[in-house]
């Protein structure tokens, strides 16, 4: 039976909580305020308007729950690390809502004290026989275990499978303590309730721990605990970061749970001097506001996308980065497009074709590498399709460099002369070999109906059709997924499908989605040629524990890379396919 | 006064007791790699631009050397980082030329 202890239903101990509460509410809501006001008014709209949407509420409740209690992302990539961060956050939210279950069962004129289901057993006696009680008893010690996992991790965080965390700021040590400490000190409170004594002391203790963690919360990593909610509703309403530091990028950067995974995931680490521009040290700079950190690693990122293919909460550091660039102030700017250039040079030999022809856009970068252009030529004359090669001769670059490094205006230039140039061509299909310029027309032309097709796809959709027949040679490759490629344009199979009717073919430790970075990326503007050495060996390291023959990409950049270090051949894929193709 | 013979005509580039060094001292700062340039043109012969404007990294930076303005130079790069491939002295170029470009005033 239960009874209550105090007629008063207070206790002086209860305040600390009651303080920390209504400070970590209130700078949560203004930050929440904040954010929702830094928005540009379209995003505002579309944000507003997508909470009274069902299937977004729906589809909003459903991504809290996997992705900020149970974890289901860090589950599938680290299981002990899944457990850890679940048993915290799971059972504390099931704790919680347990709590004021019971307070609502037992006596809810008590609800609106806010502290009843957090100090229960200190104020009800003989709650302990209730099945709800012994539930909580079970999700605590779950939560304990997790925290002594979180113990072990912090000394030794290999045993988690992580070779490298992120070094925590002062600060964010407050919180981690004072978090460890409240659930052993809870467990202890009831103990010593449930035995009949009264004494106040580890109640305080309880309180006071968490009074500690909410004040601290807002300063801390353990922000992301309500940033991530808002940052899930933002991301379902299809809000994109549109400012370095302000709206979505700062919800990013608050969400940050600062776990680390970009730092091991991150191709830079093949120094470990580069560690520190790590996305992870991005979000801390930015929640900062350090303006000389966040160029620094702003300007060194190869802006591969590793980071954001692994991160938790889906930090988008790369378009971040691009954002930061692109506050650099130049004195000089660079209007290729807008100058006094000789126009009729440009795409000469592509120009005033038939309608539905294919138009082939090599990229400057196969400028280096005219095997792959000759290859692709060879290819589709084999399989007998009419063509022309834009810019055979020499042409525009397509802007993705100098939107990389931050020079929107510009890149936006050069973009709309080559729209002319290819929509005036009257072609229905443009081919391109260059994943870097694959992906900057996917994203940001506007071609008009004209076909995008990366020349992985084009021929494996000629193999399907019958018009290419290849020849399984017995060289064994191994792909590397080129960035752009892969985690950007996400295209993965279809180059495997030709090399594997090509030839044999062996998989690298890490690939596809993991695959690590050649380490020419254009993305970084200020990695000096040693540092990308390391980066190439290292990348090398990986595909050579495949044990192939030689080595595949289907990236000029990656290609020429490679080819610099590589103890083995280096081959594109359309170089593999023109050689295995049965005339 | 003589119209037969040799002259001496002067330099028409170079007059090393007037040249400005500060900008170039200031752009081996921002990018190191500016002070082991040979100057041997590989960056100039790769140039998407070349062909179409006559860019060229090589003659920048020589310009930059010997205290010249750019600006008229440069507009036409497109970044596209085939140079700082090509370039034997392992110099990111890139760098090189968004240094340049916070260098000089209009």
């Amino acid at each position: 039976m239960m009874t209550e202890r105090f007629e008063t239903g207070f206790h002086p101990f209860v305040l600390p909580f009651l303080a920390g509460m209504v400070f970590v509410l209130g700078v949560c809501a203004l930050k929440a305020v904040r954010v929702v006001f830094e928005l540009n008014k379209a995003d505002r709209k579309k944000w507003l308007l997508s909470l009274l949407r069902p299937d977004l509420i729906l589809k909003n409740i459903l991504d809290i729950v996997l992705d900020c209690l149970i974890h289901v992302r860090l589950w599938k990539r680290n299981r002990v690390l899944g457990f850890m961060h679940s048993s915290i956050a799971f059972g504390w939210f099931m704790i919680i809502l347990l709590g004021h279950l019971e307070v609502l069962m037992y006596c809810p004129e008590r609800l609106s004290t806010f502290y009843y289901p957090i100090f229960f057993d200190f104020f009800i006696e003989g709650g302990q026989t209730a099945v709800i009680s012994r539930l909580m008893d079970a999700f605590l010690l779950i939560i304990i275990t997790g925290i002594i996992i979180a113990f072990i991790k912090r000394f030794w965080s290999r045993i988690v499978g992580m070779r490298r965390t992120a070094r925590p700021s002062f600060l964010n040590l407050v919180g981690l303590y004072s978090l460890w400490a409240i659930f052993p000190l809870r467990l202890i409170a009831e103990q010593y309730a449930r035995a009949g004594d009264l004494n106040a002391a580890p109640w305080w203790a309880y309180s006071t721990a968490l009074c500690v963690f909410m004040t601290v919360l807002p300063f801390t990593r353990y922000l992301h605990i309500p940033s991530e909610m808002l940052l899930i509703t933002m991301r379902n309403a299809g809000v994109e970061i549109s400012s370095p530091h302000r709206g979505m990028a700062r919800v990013q950067a608050d969400s940050c749970p600062n776990c680390g995974v970009c730092i091991d995931a991150c191709p830079m680490n093949a120094d470990p001097a580069n560690l520190r521009h790590s996305t992870v040290y991005l979000t801390r700079q930015l929640r900062r506001g350090n303006e000389a950190r966040i160029r620094e690693i702003s300007n060194k990122c190869m802006l591969c996308g590793k980071c954001t293919s692994v991160c938790q909460v889906g930090v988008d550091g790369p378009r971040m980065r691009i954002l930061a660039r692109a506050t650099e102030k130049y004195r000089i700017n660079l209007h290729f497009a807008a100058s006094d250039v000789d126009s009729s040079a440009i795409g000469e030999s592509g120009g005033g074709k038939s309608k539905g022809a294919l138009l082939y856009f090599s990229g400057c970068m196969s400028q280096l590498t005219p095997k792959i252009g000759r290859s692709v030529e060879s290819i589709l004359r084999k399989a007998a399709v009419d063509y022309e090669w834009m810019d055979r001769d020499g042409g525009l670059c397509c802007g993705r460099p100098l939107y990389t490094a931050g020079r929107l205006k510009e890149a936006a230039e050069l973009i709309e002369r080559n729209e002319e140039l290819i929509i005036g061509s009257g072609a229905g299909t443009l081919l391109v070999s260059c994943p870097i310029c694959y992906r900057e027309f996917r994203e940001k032309y506007r071609l008009h109906g004209i076909r995008i097709v990366h020349y992985a796809d084009y021929f494996c959709e000629l193999m399907d059709r019958g018009r290419i027949r290849l020849d399984k040679g017995d060289i064994c490759y191994v792909y590397h997924d080129p960035c752009e490629l892969g985690r950007g344009c996400g295209i993965y199979d279809t180059p495997r499908r030709l090399i594997s009717k090509a030839a044999a073919i062996a998989e690298a430790p890490k690939s596809r989605v993991e695959s690590v970075c050649c380490g020419g990326s254009l993305g970084s503007l200020s990695l000096d040629f040693e540092h990308r050495e390391k980066i190439t060996r290292a990348s090398l390291e990986n595909l050579y524990a495949s044990r192939a023959d030689a080595i595949a990409t289907s990236c000029p950049l990656c290609l020429t890379t490679f080819s610099r270090y590589s103890d083995r051949p280096v081959k594109d894929l359309a170089q593999i396919v023109d050689e295995q193709i049965i005339l | 006064m003589t119209d037969f013979g040799f002259t001496l005509s002067c330099s028409s580039t170079l007059d090393l007791g007037k040249v400005d060094n500060d900008k170039f001292e200031e752009l081996c700062r921002l990018e190191p790699g500016a002070g082991v340039c040979i100057g041997c043109g590989s960056c100039s012969a790769v140039c998407p631009s070349a062909r179409l404007s006559g860019m060229s990294v090589r003659k920048v930076l020589l310009a930059v050397r010997r205290g010249r303005n750019v600006r008229e130079m440069l507009q036409c790069c497109m970044l596209c980082g085939k140079c700082t491939i090509v370039c034997p002295r392992g110099i990111n170029t890139r760098n090189l030329i968004l240094s340049i470009c916070k260098l000089y005033d209009d």
